[in-house]
């Protein structure tokens, strides 16, 4: 019981601070949900890839995925509906007057500076991600650089961040570096 | 609007909202045109111009993009039984396939050949991640301001590990002081 509201409760906090939607999530779910336990980032990182394809948002995928990992069917209904809930209170509030808080200087004024703050914190998720994905959670040392492991996941993740700028679909790079990855693995480690 | 009404337009939302959730990939604005062609183009049940509305309003109040334009178009559609009826369309997909796969994910993941495959996704989620990253830094302003506030957020979250949530409501007080303090002077000038 305690571990449903504490997972409903964290869920809901990311909710209710996240804007943008889906992968500006990701710096909250690595301070809250990583800190907890519930995921590792190699976890993470895993996730987002399962996340992207399969239908749906982010944010319900992930905190479905949490959820059931950590209490099962209701842990997934706890943490679910704690994200969910900010949001529909909110644009039920908003949704009655919308064009006056469309043309708010207030709320404008806010998304001034949290547009550029998501940024700083997404890089910020972006840097934290960096060991885990490069030097599997090992050392991170030269010795480390001339392992086929990284120089493998650093010729996978430069095709795949030209492609990405290029605007190739990101199941089509999932499935793809699944496959490269799979050469990669066979042949070298 | 009678109450019958009321239950036939929520009946009808939730069956959209349900298309809309278990066929879009890449969550929140990629379901925009979805919704905009079943809801305004297909059924209006809502004004066109208000769909523009939409992202506006979903990207400046917290939570994920795809639970506030369900619940926004719900509750302007048919008030509150709407936007339930919505919202729970748009998540019940994604709950539901989520559960199944976080069911046999751990399993799969035993095969060594699935292992490489994750090797291989992860530096291409990483790429997905820088991306992203892109594309908010392109929508946020670039004046000093902004820049300030991005590498301090980074800062704060990489390096200090300070509360990601305070920051988010420091940068939005911030942004909200700032744009004040500019309007002030230009009407001083």
């Amino acid at each position: 019981m305690m571990c449903l509201l504490e997972l409903f409760y964290t869920f809901f906090k990311i909710g209710l601070f996240t804007f943008g939607g889906g992968y500006a999530m990701l710096p909250l779910i690595q301070a809250e949900v990583v800190a907890h336990g519930w995921l590792t980032v190699e976890g993470l990182v895993d996730f987002v890839a399962v996340s992207e394809s399969t239908p749906g948002p982010f944010a319900i995928n992930i905190s479905t995925y949490v959820g059931a990992e950590t209490a099962g069917i209701l842990g997934a209904l706890a943490a679910t509906m704690g994200v969910v809930l900010p949001s529909f209170l909110v644009i039920l509030i908003v949704a009655k007057f919308y064009v006056k808080f469309k043309n708010s200087r207030a709320v404008s004024g806010v998304m001034y500076g949290l547009r550029p703050a998501v940024v700083g914190l997404m890089a910020c998720a972006l840097w934290g991600m960096l060991p885990t994905v490069f030097f599997h959670s090992g050392a991170i040392s030269w010795r480390a650089v001339i392992q086929p492991e990284f120089l493998c996941t650093a010729g996978i993740f430069t095709v795949a961040v030209i492609a990405a700028l290029k605007k190739v679909s990101p199941i089509l790079i999932i499935v793809c570096s699944a496959a490269l990855g799979i050469v990669c693995g066979l042949l070298f480690l | 609007m009678p109450l019958r009404e009321r239950v036939k337009k929520a009946l009808r939302l939730f069956l959209i909202f349900l298309k809309i959730g278990a066929f879009t990939f890449g969550g929140g604005y990629a379901m925009i045109p979805l919704i905009e062609y079943e809801t305004a183009e297909k059924r209006s049940l809502i004004e066109k111009d208000e769909i523009s509305d939409i992202v506006a309003i979903a990207e400046s109040t917290p939570g994920p993009i795809a639970v506030n334009s369900a619940t926004f178009v719900g509750c302007r559609t048919a008030g509150f039984l709407g936007a339930f009826a919505a919202t729970v369309g748009v998540v019940l997909p994604s709950f539901i396939i989520i559960l199944l796969i976080a069911f046999f994910l751990r399993r799969v993941m035993d095969y060594r050949i699935v292992q490489y495959a994750f090797f291989g996704i992860r530096a291409g989620v990483l790429a997905l991640i820088v991306k992203a990253v892109v594309s908010f830094w392109r929508r946020a302003e670039h004046n000093g301001f902004s820049w300030c506030v991005m590498v301090a957020a980074f800062l704060w979250a990489a390096i200090l590990d300070w509360s990601v949530i305070a920051l988010i409501a420091l940068c939005g007080l911030a942004g909200f002081v700032y744009c004040l303090v500019q309007r002030r002077r230009g009407a001083t000038q």
